[in-house]
């Protein structure tokens, strides 16, 4: 079994309009199995239509003008995820990646209860399951993610924005995904539920070992979950280091811009604006 | 320059079936004339009930607000003297500036309404706010509508604004949130510049702890309607005392206790 779950090679979306948006450009990057890739960067850097085109959510007039994404499948072959039909889209989709968007949690449909609509992932993609067993497996997903079987007969406005997020978190979970695309999945929660979520994905990440990029701004909090960080500016990746490696010994401008702009929770005071620390850290890589 | 005081103020909402909701327990504070405060706590708290009664959105169920050891008059001229001396800026850039009119419009009225400026000299003084805001030049900044400007430049329109009317103090609920992390600092920083040369009382309502704690003198953490720790900012984020403060401290990712403080040493 390969150790590299997805490679996108020289990857290049244009949103063709009038005056044509370079959104995403010669991306290259691979993603190891079971690792947690932080993706970091502001509005407009092209770090979401990046997530969108690997799962072939683009519409027009986005389009993938040149590279290539491949899935490395469990099970040895390899995956092209550029040229699938949609008949194979729909089984890659959810089956193969799974996505966990931004607000996800108004995300599900307000009158039908949650159990309904997990139920809704086997029946679609396991086509093979019984009643019974379907309503076993969203329970114990239910279980898993902290929200509890007995919440199977909810409706969303019963829960909590911390317990829809987790049911969203539990279905993009329920085929057993071999890549997570979380899109700023706890930007909405507040900091103690967030921590939760985090502790739960990367404990769940442990259990059944699929990858997980994880798309936000919030540089600090990537610092601390993600293995390595991709750092977008402009549509291109500028640096891709380990989150360690990041924090310490930044190497891009921006990247040392970025990290800057969060002021230290219990560092100096001075360290409002944390400029300096690039280059004293750089002074320290040489040991 | 005007002192706010905020005495012992609840206030309850009647929910469904007869029974009530207590938003704010028992909360005071005094907003004084150079000096910030920050109001921390997550969703739920209170702080936006606190930013509304402050605005005079909402009236407390019990408890007062005094302007210079008054109460606040809820209509007339002196409602009109409480909103010259206390002033807001909202979350969202977005939704606070209305997209059919000029960005010197919006400054124009408040100049007007609190005479601060006459017709003749009107544009003159927009453009004096304008630039006050690092818009410049603030004479053509004037003539865009909101749609031309970025969130951080709408943002410093709404703070031109409040500071429209000459205010002592202004409130800034979640100021920086909807803005993208690399323009928050140079608008808080703004902000802070602003509250010096003019030396404002400001509160700072925020879920974010560390820029609470660069940014304001005294730390207020709420919890449940109830203000359960205050005290100077670095004591409060340093040495919390209460649970509950350390256990927000301790939900926020702090990348120094994650990877250690040997950066220089690594």
């Amino acid at each position: 079994m390969n150790d590299v779950l997805l490679s996108v090679t020289d990857y290049n979306i244009v949103y063709e309009v009038e005056q044509p948006v370079h959104a995403v450009r010669d991306v290259n990057l691979e993603l190891a199995r079971g690792e947690i890739l932080g993706l970091a960067g502001e509005s407009g850097c092209g770090k979401t239509t990046l997530a969108y085109g690997i799962n072939r959510l683009l519409k027009p007039p986005a389009v993938i003008t040149s590279g290539s994404a491949v899935l490395h499948d469990r099970d040895g072959t390899d995956i092209d995820v550029n040229a699938l039909t949609s008949a194979q889209l729909r089984r890659y989709r959810w089956d193969k990646v799974s996505m966990v968007f931004q607000g996800a949690m108004n995300a599900l449909n307000p009158v039908a209860a949650i159990g309904d609509q997990i139920d809704d992932i086997f029946t679609t993609h396991r086509p093979g399951m019984k009643r019974a067993e379907r309503r076993e497996e969203s329970a114990a997903l239910l279980d898993l993610i902290g929200v509890g079987r007995d919440r199977l007969k909810s409706y969303p406005h019963e829960l909590s924005g911390g317990m829809r997020q987790r049911v969203m978190i539990a279905m993009a979970l329920a085929l057993k995904p071999q890549l997570m695309i979380m899109d700023e999945p706890t930007t909405a929660l507040d900091v103690l539920v967030q921590r939760d979520i985090l502790q739960e994905i990367s404990e769940l990440r442990r259990t059944f070992g699929f990858s997980v990029v994880f798309i936000t701004h919030d540089l600090p909090l990537l610092l601390e979950i993600s293995d390595r960080i991709a750092v977008m500016l402009q549509g291109g990746i500028v640096e891709l280091d380990s989150a360690d490696r990041i924090y310490r010994h930044a190497q891009h401008p921006y990247t040392q811009r970025l990290l800057e702009s969060f002021p230290s929770l219990t560092g100096e005071r001075g360290a409002f604006v944390r400029s300096g620390d690039g280059s004293q850290s750089n002074g320290g890589s040489a040991a | 320059m005007s002192v706010l005081e905020f005495r012992n103020v609840t206030k309850e909402y009647r929910v469904r079936g007869g029974s009530r909701f207590r938003a704010v327990d028992g909360v005071s504070f005094t907003l004084q004339p150079g000096r910030t405060i920050a109001l921390v706590g997550q969703s739920g708290s209170g702080k936006s009930t606190i930013a509304k009664m402050l605005a005079q959105l909402e009236r407390p169920s019990s408890g007062e607000i005094l302007l210079d050891g008054e109460p606040v008059a809820r209509r007339g001229r002196g409602l009109t003297r409480y909103r010259g001396e206390v002033q807001m800026v909202f979350q969202d850039p977005f939704a606070s500036l209305n997209p059919f009119h000029t960005i010197g419009h919006h400054l124009q009225r408040p100049l007007l309404l609190h005479g601060r400026a006459s017709g003749s000299d009107v544009d003159e003084q927009v453009a004096k706010l304008l630039e006050r805001v690092q818009l410049v030049p603030g004479t053509s900044m004037a003539e865009r509508k909101p749609h031309e400007l970025s969130g951080g430049q709408r943002q410093r329109v709404a703070i031109a604004r409040a500071l429209a009317p000459a205010p002592s103090i202004l409130i800034a609920d979640e100021p920086v949130s909807m803005l993208d992390v690399s323009i928050r600092l140079g608008v808080l920083n703004l902000l802070g510049r602003l509250q010096r040369e003019e030396n404002l009382g400001v509160l700072y309502i925020t879920h974010d702890l560390a820029t609470a704690r660069h940014f304001s003198d005294e730390i207020l953490v709420l919890y449940k309607g109830s203000v359960v720790e205050r005290g100077p900012s670095n004591e409060v984020i340093l040495n919390p005392q209460e649970d509950y403060t350390k256990r927000l401290l301790a939900a926020s990712p702090n990348p120094e206790t994650h990877f250690g403080t040997g950066r220089a040493a690594g």
